[in-house]
């Protein structure tokens, strides 16, 4: 939550760490409202919030989320306030934070440091665990105390113990440290199961079937009194593979049962058990056998699938645990320490203890820990790993600066605006995460496969045994066995659950590196289809602002004195073409003087008196009215007119002297972009605002064919959505805030982000270095991306649908051929290995380079 | 036919019948979540081999709070996906982890793990 007693007063509101300041019985405080997706939830909130007694007023702004809260502290405390707003179905964004407590064994202890972090001014909730051993405490992040937290557990009589990392770690999403270590021990325990179900395979395998084996076959005869108890023995020592190496399959099935659904694990249990208990009945009633060649044992069976599919299974969790890798380099990105100033004193804090308005000091080399604006000094600073750009970009006074990237040159200072969860990388990271989780379209599909698959797998493995029994050759129970385990083992529902979810988070992954958020599975899968894209021109084609392109002269004039002249007559506008040509003539190292008697004239331009001369800047109407003759210039005025540029005539001492131009430049790879879309057979569309001349300037100077000029803002959806009644899957690139309504409307709406600006909700896809060329590397993504699920699918239908009729014993009748279930169970085991391996492929995926 | 190969037919025949009254012809009862002091719908779901319930039911417009607990390793049930809403959540072993969202129109919504192995049913009303 910011808890802001008052906009002007944000810094030393939270350097104080106090309760919002109250005036003659008003309170003001600002709360971050999370959860909010149109006008009508921010009208839920406010009336949520003006309901309650004491509330005076509420406002909530929707575009940054805020809910400025005027109130009576005399009769509304702030925690009613975040309850109204949780009753309406909002979050109110407090800050968490989890504190392990060292030696915090009873529930007594609970309760100490539960209370007494409560008392803590900005603590909202303290939440102990004995479970855990930590304490999660939600508090406001700009009005906790940090100290007093620290006081407040050791008046309890704890203190805080070591983190690991040396700052404890924030509770929630962050944390994956948990699941890896969980992974790892899965992993382990399955190796270790492993080695034991394959160490008891060996002498199994070639005891059951002495007759194959020379030496064994003279000394232990088919049928024979030794051979019986040599197996009876045999299954003794299978029976601890069965139970201990095969029981994740058991208890699996088991939790399955109770739900009346069936897994992998289910197939894989009444498999194996299958084959045990008719070699138990084998050895114990041979009798029953019509021959003692029927009396066969399948230890070997049990032993070899159980090994065969736990190693299968130790080998995806190895594999699985590398598909999620770009994200837990994003999280390895947070710094950890912060250099701050407090009281006038440079302190060392955990990343989480630095609040917005905190001053931060960086240093050469020094890992950015916040965002922030830069406040003192200028540096060089790496965003390639938000950004992916890898040129280091120039900080100066006022720019912003992003938490986690390397500061490179220079030293300075910054003034923290997002901290916490509020940060850039925080939101990328959340972004990135929670599109991993969603499915693709594609994934419905396979979803109502998988309900049905294992069932069916059962019933085919019934009927199959069944028809064997019935018509097969003899020995007939043998057969019906056999082809009953195979049939179960091979089917392999894994493989098929496996394909899609495995390949998207790869996939999303490698996007992240790039910067690129796709922020969800639809958006990744239809960004592959795409047949238009709809370009917006200004800030995504653009720059978005004036540049000096061109300065012309008339006979007898210097370029340089014109362009002098003209910026020392611009210096004191504020018209934004007037800064174009101050800012161009400022890149030529040109040195400026002041202007005397500046006069604007509104509509027609500007003048005065710079070193004696008399300068005129304006249109041909201001030039016409102090009787100037511009004759010899208006063919250059043309033709720079006709290239969609902004001409503009100056005058020296009344006679026309040239012409200074400017114009919102190409962003220098717009056009190897667009080339590379058309490449990709895109069709590219500009849609912009401006009128058709200098839309078709700029369309010519980039390569785009199509161009939908003097569109209004409030058309550009519409435009969208004519494109779309053409029958194509339509783009649109632009910079999501005044773009918002084609964005959404588009298939796939990719906004155009700068800086920490990364949660641009009405975007599917956001690329958060300004440049078209992540456009391309998107498409590139997300082809590459279905086309891996595509890959993995194929095979693991493929697989399915061949290996479960060989099984059954589809091609006995003609070749003669019925799978050994021993081969059945490496086929299973090594499918879903390979869908998640094919997965991983993707990690090597490069976007293609841009030329230099 | 000989006699043994009658009972073996017939057995199949009712195995198969009993797979497909096993494993398909369930009916969930669905079970109601509970108002919370908050203003959630709040209802506790357990992980393991399947949800448990696996049905639940809410009333549309009012927010809704489905707290799952894992209590397995299985890989195939780490995340729980609401594709409908949008939602999704990693699912520690051991933790109780919220999944709040609010379901804006009546219908039933299907929520699953990853790979579609589990699946569960929201009714909203």
């Amino acid at each position: 939550m910011n808890l802001v007693s008052d906009q002007e007063d944000k810094r030393d509101a939270a350097a104080r760490a106090q309760t919002p300041v109250s005036e003659a019985g008003k309170a003001r405080i600002d709360l971050t409202i999370g959860g909010m997706s149109g006008r009508h939830c921010a009208q839920a909130v406010e009336k949520a919030l003006e309901a309650i007694a004491g509330v005076s007023a509420a406002p909530v702004n929707l575009a940054s989320k805020v809910a400025r809260i005027t109130y009576d502290p005399a009769r509304v405390e702030v925690p009613a306030l975040l309850r109204a707003v949780r009753r309406a179905g909002y979050t109110p964004g407090a800050a968490s934070l989890r504190l392990p407590i060292a030696n915090m064994h009873c529930s007594s202890c609970v309760n100490h440091i539960e209370g007494g972090l409560k008392k803590v001014p900005g603590v909202i909730s303290a939440n102990a665990s004995l479970g855990t051993g930590a304490v999660d405490i939600e508090y406001e992040p700009e009005s906790v105390d940090f100290a007093a937290i620290r006081g407040a557990i050791a008046a309890a009589g704890h203190r805080i113990a070591e983190a690991k990392a040396g700052a404890p770690a924030p509770a929630g999403e962050e944390d994956v440290d948990p699941e890896d270590a969980a992974r790892d021990r899965e992993y382990r325990t399955l190796m270790r199961k492993w080695w034991f179900a394959a160490a008891v395979s060996i002498p199994v395998m070639a005891l059951s079937y002495p007759k194959y084996i020379p030496v064994l076959r003279d000394w232990l005869p088919v049928g024979s009194e030794e051979l019986r108890i040599v197996w009876a023995l045999l299954g003794v020592l299978t029976l601890p593979v069965l139970l201990w190496s095969g029981s994740q399959f058991f208890s699996g099935m088991w939790d399955g049962l109770k739900h009346r659904s069936a897994n992998m694990h289910t197939l894989i249990a009444i498999g194996i058990s299958a084959a045990y208990l008719y070699s138990v009945v084998a050895v114990a009633y041979p009798d029953m056998f019509p021959s003692a060649d029927l009396a066969e044992v399948f230890w070997d069976v049990t032993a070899v699938v159980t090994a065969l599919v736990v190693l299968g299974l130790a080998l995806e969790i190895k594999a699985k645990g590398r598909t999620s890798e770009a994200i837990k380099k994003l999280i390895g990105l947070q710094a950890k320490t912060a250099r701050v100033i407090r009281d006038g004193k440079e302190v060392d804090l955990p990343v989480e203890e630095v609040v917005a308005g905190d001053i931060v000091i960086v240093r050469p080399g020094d890992k950015i820990p916040v965002d922030g604006e830069l406040t003192q000094g200028a540096s060089a600073v790496d965003e390639s790993m938000i950004t992916g750009e890898s040129m280091p970009v120039e900080k100066k006074v006022g720019d912003e600066v992003i938490g986690s990237t390397l500061n490179k040159t220079g030293s300075f200072q910054f003034r923290a605006t997002k901290v916490g969860k509020d940060t850039a990388l925080a939101s990328i990271i959340r972004m990135v995460k929670d599109a991993q989780g969603s499915k693709a379209p594609i994934q419905r599909v396979v979803d109502l496969v998988s309900s049905y698959f294992v069932p069916t797998v059962m019933i085919l493995a019934v009927l199959a045994s069944v028809a064997w029994y019935l018509v097969g050759p003899d020995p007939r129970i043998i057969y019906a066995t056999v082809v009953l385990v195979t049939t179960l083992i091979i089917a392999c529902p894994c493989a098929l659950g496996l394909a899609t979810p495995t390949s998207l988070t790869v996939g999303i992954g490698k996007g992240a590196e790039n910067g690129i958020l796709i922020r969800s599975g639809d958006a990744l899968q239809t960004s592959q289809k795409l047949d238009s894209l709809i370009l917006d021109k200004t800030g995504t084609i653009t720059r978005g602002e004036p540049a000096l392109t061109d300065v012309v002269v008339a006979k007898g004039q210097d370029e340089v004195d014109v362009l002098r002249l003209a910026a020392s007559l611009e210096r004191g506008s504020e018209h934004p073409l007037g800064e174009a040509i101050v800012a161009g003539a400022q890149k030529k190292d040109l040195r400026l003087t002041d202007a005397e008697n500046f006069a604007a004239i509104p509509g027609h331009g500007v003048g005065g008196r710079i070193d004696g001369k008399d300068v005129l800047l304006g249109n041909a109407k201001l030039m016409r009215d102090r009787k100037i003759s511009i004759d010899a210039l208006t063919g250059d005025w043309e033709r720079l007119a006709t290239e969609g540029k902004t001409p503009m005539y100056v005058a020296i001492d009344g006679k026309a002297a040239g012409l200074v131009a400017v114009a919102d430049t190409v962003k220098p790879d717009s056009k190897q972009a667009i080339d590379l879309l058309k490449k990709m057979g895109i069709e590219v569309v500009m849609l912009t605002g401006d009128n058709q001349r200098t839309a078709d300037a700029i369309a010519r100077e980039v390569g785009v064919d199509r161009v939908l000029a003097e569109v209004l803002p409030d058309d550009k959806a519409h435009e969208v959505q004519k494109l779309q009644l053409e029958g194509k899957t339509v783009g649109m690139v632009g910079d999501g805030i005044n773009d918002a309504p084609a964005l959404a409307q588009a298939d796939v709406g990719f906004a155009i982000g700068t800086g920490t600006d990364v949660a641009i909700e009405a975007s599917d896809v956001t690329l958060i270095k300004g440049s078209l060329i992540g456009v391309v590397t998107a498409i590139e993504i997300s082809r590459a991306t279905m086309r891996n699920v595509r890959q993995n699918l194929v095979g693991a239908f493929g697989y399915n649908t061949l290996g479960v009729p060989v099984a059954m014993g589809l091609l006995y009748p003609f070749f003669g051929i019925l799978l050994s279930p021993l081969i059945a169970a490496a086929a299973m085991a090594f499918s879903s290995v390979t869908v998640v391996t094919n997965a991983n492929r993707l990690r090597f995926f490069q976007p293609r380079r841009v030329a230099k | 036919m000989t006699p043994d190969r009658w009972i073996v037919l017939v057995a199949g025949l009712l195995l198969v019948a009993f797979i497909v009254w096993f494993f398909w012809l369930k009916r969930a009862k669905g079970v109601r979540a509970a108002e919370a002091s908050s203003g959630h719908q709040e209802a506790m779901i357990l992980v393991k081999g399947g949800y448990t319930p696996d049905t639940i039911i809410v009333r549309h417009g009012k927010p809704v709070r489905l707290n799952f607990r894992r209590e397995e390793t299985a890989s195939c049930s780490e995340k729980v996906v609401f594709a409908d809403f949008k939602k999704s959540a990693d699912l520690p072993t051991g933790e109780t982890v919220p999944v709040e969202f609010v379901p804006e129109k009546p219908g039933e919504y299907e929520f699953a793990c990853a790979m579609g192995m589990f699946r569960g049913k929201l009714i909203v009303e």
